[in-house]
């Protein structure tokens, strides 16, 4: 080469035969994100993830907030699991301030993380039917998300962004006759989940796609530090629900979904799965749960945390989801961090992808249960 | 925001209307009548049956049915009803609005949406017109760095070659555009032409998703042209004949669906994936390449692919309809003509009227079009149910499925089709007595 490049700089070797994709952002099938892909005819040579389209510096905005103010914007990041992202938020805060919650309210929060864990996995699956080019897939769990949506709905008075959990408990009680159509709705709702597999889980053609494809070893499941659904498919049994019980949980029937394959198919199967287990927890904490008594212990008007630091993590819907929040005897929190699951996640596509076909991208991706805006925070 | 301007009035637009009818019938009656017979004066008018031809006996002529039966009766039978109405562009255009419209409502029941609800105010059934027009008013965007003559040119020989298929379809006895001899290689020969086009256009569209999609699109129409052409050997064996209206004729008692089942499967299966279907879409994978082949067309370009498409579907279901399902043959169901107003005529209050020519359209050909059209709608449906139920498979899939499973399948068939033969079961022209 006769030109000097200055330091650090390099060239690329241009390669003939690879064609370099950019899959996204503007890409019906990438999210708001982007994949450099490369590509020797069909098979995928190798895969850069590079996310980060979606930053909104939630952490940052965070120190700028007290306690309170910050329970609307930490919601933000992944909407249609708001109450399971605020879950961690509020066990820290709760810890930092030294507030006991009653009773009544850790049943509450449970069911509201349960029913908006399944609203979460059903938008997942929507978009995993659409990916594999199954638009009943996309409809009909777009369609029953509306059930659910409807109780949270009648619980917070919010559709999409709750605000339900707040430090101290939940933000009312739950509304009359709450149980009931609860029951209702979530046996209805297991008879649909039902249906799902004749046209989807049990579909040949989906076995046989997605079947077999971005295998990730227990091994190397651990070794990259994948979390929820993705661990789980690979033969490891870990749920934070039950190796570190918060709130409730422990007190509650359920069990761990695992499945050993590793491949894209268990990845979609185990959410499917556990949407089950949620009704099961609904269910098993509409019965426990106290009839009456206070959801909220009523915090001190501007609190302030102590010069402490707390560590607190939940099993959200994406896996382990946690918030380091360190305070400085002021009102707002002095650093507060996300760990969320998507990124944990996304760390290991470029290993899942290289050498499959190009189009086996769509279903391990999405497999992968990432969700863009909350790995950006 | 309203797509309706902010200022419209009904009450103006109405108006607006009865303006424009009025200048347009006083500028007639001042200006284009008088111009009309001061022409006619000059000019000698033909003498027709001892009678000159007057602007006046014209007149009558086209209000007299008797006259001007015969007249749209022997315009039935020109080549150009024939390419532009019946059998050819205009009846395989309505079909297809149909089933876009169809295939929208019926996907919509089966996820449970309501599909196109407002436009038109019944159901939505003038939905498809404003999607057309939409196309037509948009913007045709050409890339830069495309080869743009080819780019152009890509669309219009899709359609065209779509209705070179769609015309070689024989409808009813005697209506077809095309009919010749050896009909079923025509059909083959017209298949062959789109791949051409796919990788025509994806390649000159310079774009890397619609190269791919150009190649996956050549890959996967080759890979089942094969099978397709294997899977009606069968029939060829059997009637002996590769002119498809006289293959029609030979399924008047049995169906050859009955004697070639696998091969009516293959055929089926090999259909999805020419017509690019799910789950044979992998040329316009929407999650893997955008819209594959078809990412840089826009405007009414897309639209006439889209057309062409849709022809394409029509012409294959009424291929599947005239060479396993019997084409139109089928029992009587349509009514006879009543034979005392050919004999005595139409009496209406004082009147009765003799009308030479009646009736337009005979018997035969109204139930066999009835016959025809039911069962190609049939296959239609067929067609467009995988759509809601299967996901898209993959093109390693797709490739062992086409060289490797339906290959064998339609030899199977061959080979019952050779045993039927030579064991005098079956022969050309049917069952051999």
């Amino acid at each position: 080469m006769s030109t000097q490049l200055p330091p650090g700089i390099q060239l690329e070797k241009i390669d003939d035969r690879i064609m370099t994709l950019n899959v996204g952002p503007q890409h019906p099938g990438s999210g708001h994100m982007r994949l450099i892909i490369k590509v020797d005819g069909d098979y995928i040579v190798s895969c850069d993830p590079d996310p980060g389209y979606v930053h909104r510096g939630e952490e940052k905005m965070a120190e700028y907030r007290n306690y309170i103010q910050n329970i609307p914007h930490l919601e933000r990041p992944v909407i249609h699991d708001s109450s399971n992202i605020l879950y961690p938020y509020c066990l820290a805060v709760e810890e930092l301030l030294g507030i006991e919650v009653p009773e009544r309210a850790k049943y509450v929060r449970v069911i509201a993380a349960e029913l908006n864990r399944c609203i979460y996995t059903l938008y997942w699956l929507a978009i995993y039917g659409i990916f594999l080019g199954h638009s009943t897939m996309f409809m009909w769990p777009a369609g029953d998300r509306e059930l659910f949506i409807d109780l949270l709905e009648a619980m917070s008075g919010a559709r999409v962004t709750h605000a339900y959990l707040v430090p101290g408990g939940v933000r009312n009680d739950l509304p009359a006759n709450f149980e009931e159509r609860c029951l209702r709705q979530v046996d209805y709702f297991e008879k649909r989940l039902k249906e799902y597999l004749a046209v989807f889980y049990k579909n040949p053609l989906l076995i046989s796609r997605t079947e077999g494809t971005g295998i990730l070893s227990k091994t190397d499941a651990i070794r990259l530090g994948t979390t929820g659904s993705v661990l789980r498919a690979s033969g490891v049994d870990f749920d934070i629900r039950k190796k570190e019980p918060y709130d409730v949980y422990e007190n509650l029937d359920f069990e761990t979904v695992v499945m050993k394959e590793g491949d894209s198919y268990a990845r979609s199967y185990v959410p499917y799965l556990e949407m089950f287990e949620s009704c099961r927890i609904i269910r098993d904490a509409l019965r426990k749960m106290p009839k009456s008594g206070s959801v909220r212990t009523k915090l001190k008007p501007n609190p302030k945390g102590g010069n402490d630091e707390v560590y607190k993590r939940v099993e959200s819907g994406r896996g382990a989801l946690g918030y380091y929040i360190v305070s400085n005897n002021r009102p707002e929190p002095y650093r507060v961090k996300i760990s969320v699951g998507s990124f944990r996640n996304l760390i290991c596509m470029p290993y899942l992808l290289k050498g499959e076909l190009l189009g086996n991208m769509p279903s391990v991706y999405w497999s992968l249960n990432y969700w863009p805006v909350e790995a950006d925070r | 925001m309203s797509t309706i301007a902010p200022q419209f009035r009904l009450s103006r637009f109405i108006a607006s209307l009865f303006d424009i009818i009025f200048w347009v019938l006083l500028i007639f009656s001042l200006v284009g009548l008088p111009l009309v017979f001061i022409v006619l004066f000059y000019i000698k008018m033909p003498v027709v049956n001892g009678q000159m031809l007057t602007p006046y006996l014209a007149m009558t002529w086209m209000a007299d049915p008797s006259r001007t039966l015969p007249i749209i009766k022997s315009f039935m039978h020109t080549t150009l009803f024939h390419v532009l109405a019946f059998p050819g562009f205009g009846f395989a255009a309505l079909l297809s609005a149909a089933t876009i419209y169809v295939e929208r409502k019926f996907l919509a029941k089966i996820q449970l949406r309501v599909g196109p609800l407002y436009c038109g105010r019944i159901e939505g059934i003038l939905q498809l017109m404003g999607d057309g027009l939409k196309l037509i008013s948009k913007e045709i965007i050409i890339p830069a760095k495309a080869d743009k003559p080819i780019f152009w040119v890509g669309p219009l020989l899709f359609v065209g070659t779509a209705g070179a298929f769609v015309s070689l379809i024989p409808v009813t006895g005697g209506w077809v555009v095309a009919n010749p001899a050896v009909g079923l290689l025509a059909v083959f020969a017209t298949i062959g032409f789109f791949p051409i086009i796919s990788v025509l256009t994806a390649w000159a569209a310079n774009n890397k998703w619609t190269f791919i999609g150009g190649l996956r699109a050549l890959h996967q129409m080759i890979a089942f042209e094969i099978p397709l052409i294997l899977s009606l050997l069968p029939i060829v064996i059997l009637t002996g004949t590769l002119n498809l209206s006289q293959i029609a004729e030979s399924q008047q008692h049995y169906w050859w669906i009955i004697f070639a089942p696998i091969s009516a499967i293959v055929f089926f299966i090999c259909i999805l994936a020419e017509l690019e279907r799910i789950p044979f879409d992998l040329p316009e994978a929407e999650s893997e390449i955008v819209a594959g082949w078809l990412t840089e067309f826009s405007g009414m370009m897309y639209g006439l692919i889209q057309l062409g498409t849709y022809l394409k579907l029509y012409a294959f279901a009424g291929l599947f309809t005239v060479l396993f399902l019997g084409g139109w043959n089928g029992p009587s169901v349509w009514p006879a003509f009543p034979a005392d107003i050919i004999t005595n005529g139409i009496t209406i209050g004082p009147i009765t009227a003799k009308i030479a020519g009646l009736p337009l359209f005979d018997q035969a050909m109204l139930n066999g079009i009835l016959w025809f059209v039911i069962k190609t709608v049939g296959v239609i449906l067929l067609i467009l149910l995988p759509r809601g139920v299967f996901p898209r498979i993959r093109i390693d899939m797709l490739l062992h499925t086409g060289w490797y499973k339906l290959i064998g399948l339609a030899f199977i068939n061959i080979f019952i089709a050779l045993g039927l033969l030579y064991a005098g079961v079956l022969g050309p022209g049917g069952l051999i007595q």
